[in-house]
C-alpha cells in the first residue's frame, strides 16, 4: 500500500528536506522502518536505542493516535497519510 | 427628572456587572454581534486570564485580549526587550530595547485600553510560585518558549483545575490547543516525556518566521476569547497543526491517557516536581551536553593565526549562517560532519567553531572520537570572536 508520511519541519533536515514521503507499508511499524532505513539519520530521532518510538514524538494514521489504535501493528490502507508530530516549545 | 446616568470611573474594573458609557463605544462591534453582546463583554470585563511569557506569542495574545475587554490580564516574562525581538514581538518597539519586557508590555497594553487592570510579574514562573500566581485567574495561556516551563504551566493548571491555551512554534510551524479543560487532556497525555536536551533547537538557535508567532499567538487569544464568552467549539481534545510555509491547517485527535501521571486514573504526581531535572537540564539555557572537550579562546586563536600557524578553520554552521557572517573557514554544517569527515586531515590542529559554540563542542567531541587528536572548539563561537577581537563581525 502506498501512503503518504509526513514530515515536520523539526525533523525534514534528516530527510533529504522533504514535507512528505511516499513509502509502501501495510502497517505503521512497516512505514516507519521503510522510512528510517531511506533516512538512517532519522532514526535516533524517531526511536530510542530499544527501538521504541520515542515519547515527545507521535505519529498518527489520519487524525488518529496510534497509541489509542494498535500502536506500530496498526494498519494502513492505500492512500492514508501518517503525521510523525514532535513536541516543539518554541514561544518567544 | 433626568435619568441617573453611571457614573464613569477611570477603572471600568470597578463596576464589573456593567459598562460605561465610553466601555459601551469601545467594544460597540462586540455588542451589536449577538455571539457576544453585553452578556458576552460583561463576561469578558469579569474575566482574569494569565499570559505566561510576554515574546512572541504574548505579544499578539497580550494586545488582542486587552483590546477585546478581558478585565484582568496578568502578564510574566523576566526578560528584557532586545533588538533581535522586534522582528516579531509586535507589543514592543525600538525605544523599548533594555527595558523590562513587563513594564514595556504594561504600558502598551494599558495605552491600548485603560479601562483593564493588568497585573505584571517580573519574574521566571517556578515550582514554588506557581502555584499562587495562577490561583486567582481563570484562564492559563501558555507562550513560553522551553520545555520546564511548558510541564510546569501543565501541572499546574491541572492541580488548580484551570484550562490551560496552548501554542507552540518551530520555524514555521506551530501547533495550538487547550490542555487541562475538566474531562479533556492535558500536556502530558500528549507528551509524556519532553525530548533530551539539545535534540529539539530552540527558536534563538533554529530561528523563527517572524509572522508565526502572530498567527499562533492569535489563535490562542481567540480561544481563550471563546472559553469566556462560552461560544463556538474551543480546541478541546483537538490538536491543531499549522503549518505557514504550505499555508495549511491540520487537525488531529487528541485523548485524554488514562495512564497520565498528572490527569490519569493513577496520579503519580500530586504536586510540582524540580522541572529542570525533569527536563534534563540545569537552568533554562541548556549547557552543551558534551563535556571536557578543548577549548581555544577567540583571543588566542586569533594570536597564533597573526603568528602564522598552520590552523584549519572548520566552521559547522549551515550555509545561510555562513551568508550572515564567517571567519573564511572550510563549512561542514554539523549534520554532514559524519559523512564528510574525509574532508578533514587529522594531522592538521583544527579549531572548530559555530555561532555560540554548542554545535561545534559536539563536533569537537564527534571528531575525538573519530580519533582526531589536534582539535578545538572555539569558545563563545563567532559570538565571543565579535566580542573580543573583532568587533565589525556581525552578531546574530
Amino acid at each position: 500500500m502506498a501512503v503518504k508520511v509526513i514530515i515536520p519541519t523539526p525533523l525534514r533536515a534528516y530527510a533529504g528536506k522533504q514535507e512528505s514521503i511516499e513509502v509502501q507499508a501495510a502497517t505503521v511499524g512497516e512505514a516507519l522502518s521503510g522510512l528510517t532505513s531511506k533516512f538512517g539519520d532519522l532514526k535516533k530521532h524517531l526511536f530510542t536505542d530499544e527501538g521504541k518510538l520515542r515519547s515527545f514524538v507521535n505519529v498518527y494514521v489520519n487524525d488518529e493516535d496510534i497509541r489509542y489504535l494498535q500502536k506500530d501493528q496498526t494498519q494502513v490502507r492505500e492512500g492514508d497519510t501518517i503525521s510523525i508530530v514532535p513536541s516543539i516549545a518554541g514561544g518567544s | 427628572m433626568p435619568t441617573k446616568t453611571k457614573t464613569v470611573t477611570a477603572s471600568g474594573a470597578e463596576n464589573a456587572a456593567s459598562l460605561s458609557k465610553e466601555e459601551v463605544l469601545r467594544y460597540s462591534r462586540h455588542l451589536i454581534m449577538p455571539e457576544v453582546g453585553m452578556e458576552g463583554q460583561l463576561k469578558l470585563k469579569q474575566a482574569k486570564v494569565m499570559c505566561i511569557g510576554a515574546g512572541g506569542l504574548g505579544a499578539p495574545l497580550g494586545l488582542y485580549l486587552a483590546a477585546a475587554g478581558v478585565g484582568r490580564i496578568g502578564l510574566i516574562d523576566f526578560d528584557a526587550v532586545d533588538f533581535t525581538n522586534l522582528q516579531r514581538q509586535v507589543l514592543f518597539g525600538t525605544s523599548d530595547v533594555g527595558q523590562p519586557k513587563i513594564s514595556a508590555a504594561a504600558d502598551r497594553l494599558r495605552n491600548l485600553n485603560p479601562e483593564i487592570q493588568i497585573d505584571t510579574f517580573e519574574a521566571h514562573l517556578t515550582s514554588e510560585n506557581a502555584l499562587d500566581i495562577l490561583k486567582d485567574y481563570d484562564i492559563v495561556v501558555d507562550g513560553t518558549d522551553n520545555f520546564p516551563t511548558r510541564y510546569l504551566v501543565n501541572d499546574a493548571c491541572v492541580l488548580l483545575g484551570k484550562p490551560n491555551v496552548y501554542g507552540s512554534i518551530f520555524r514555521f510551524e506551530g501547533q495550538v490547543t487547550v490542555f487541562g479543560y475538566p474531562g479533556g487532556p492535558c500536556y502530558r497525555c500528549l507528551y509524556p516525556e519532553p525530548p533530551p536536551p539539545g535534540l529539539v533547537p530552540s527558536c534563538a538557535e533554529g530561528g523563527v518566521l517572524g509572522v508565526l508567532p502572530g498567527i499562533v499567538g492569535t489563535i490562542q487569544a481567540c480561544e481563550t476569547l471563546k472559553l469566556i464568552i462560552g461560544k463556538g467549539e474551543p480546541l478541546i481534545g483537538r490538536l491543531l497543526l499549522f503549518d505557514a510555509l504550505g499555508m495549511k491547517f491540520r487537525e488531529l485527535k487528541l485523548r485524554k491517557n488514562p495512564e497520565c501521571p498528572v490527569c490519569g486514573e493513577h496520579r503519580t504526581i500530586t504536586k510540582l516536581i524540580d522541572y529542570a531535572e525533569f527536563c534534563g537540564i540545569r537552568g533554562e539555557e541548556a549547557p552543551s551536553t558534551v563535556t571536557n572537550i578543548p577549548e581555544m579562546t577567540p583571543t588566542e586563536l586569533k594570536t597564533r593565526l597573526d603568528r602564522g600557524d598552520d590552523l584549519f578553520i572548520l566552521d559547522v554552521r549551515e550555509p545561510h549562517e555562513y551568508q550572515i557572517c564567517n571567519l573564511q573557514g572550510h563549512l561542514i554544517p554539523l549534520g554532514e560532519l559524519s559523512r564528510r569527515v574525509h574532508e578533514l586531515d587529522s594531522s592538521r590542529e583544527i579549531v572548530a567553531h559555530c555561532r555560540s559554540g554548542k554545535r561545534s563542542a559536539e563536533a569537537v567531541d564527534f571528531l575525538r572520537k573519530a580519533g582526531f587528536r589536534k582539535v578545538w572548539n572555539l569558545k563563545g563561537g563567532i559570538l565571543a570572536w565579535s566580542d573580543d577581537v573583532d568587533p565589525s563581525v556581525p552578531k546574530y
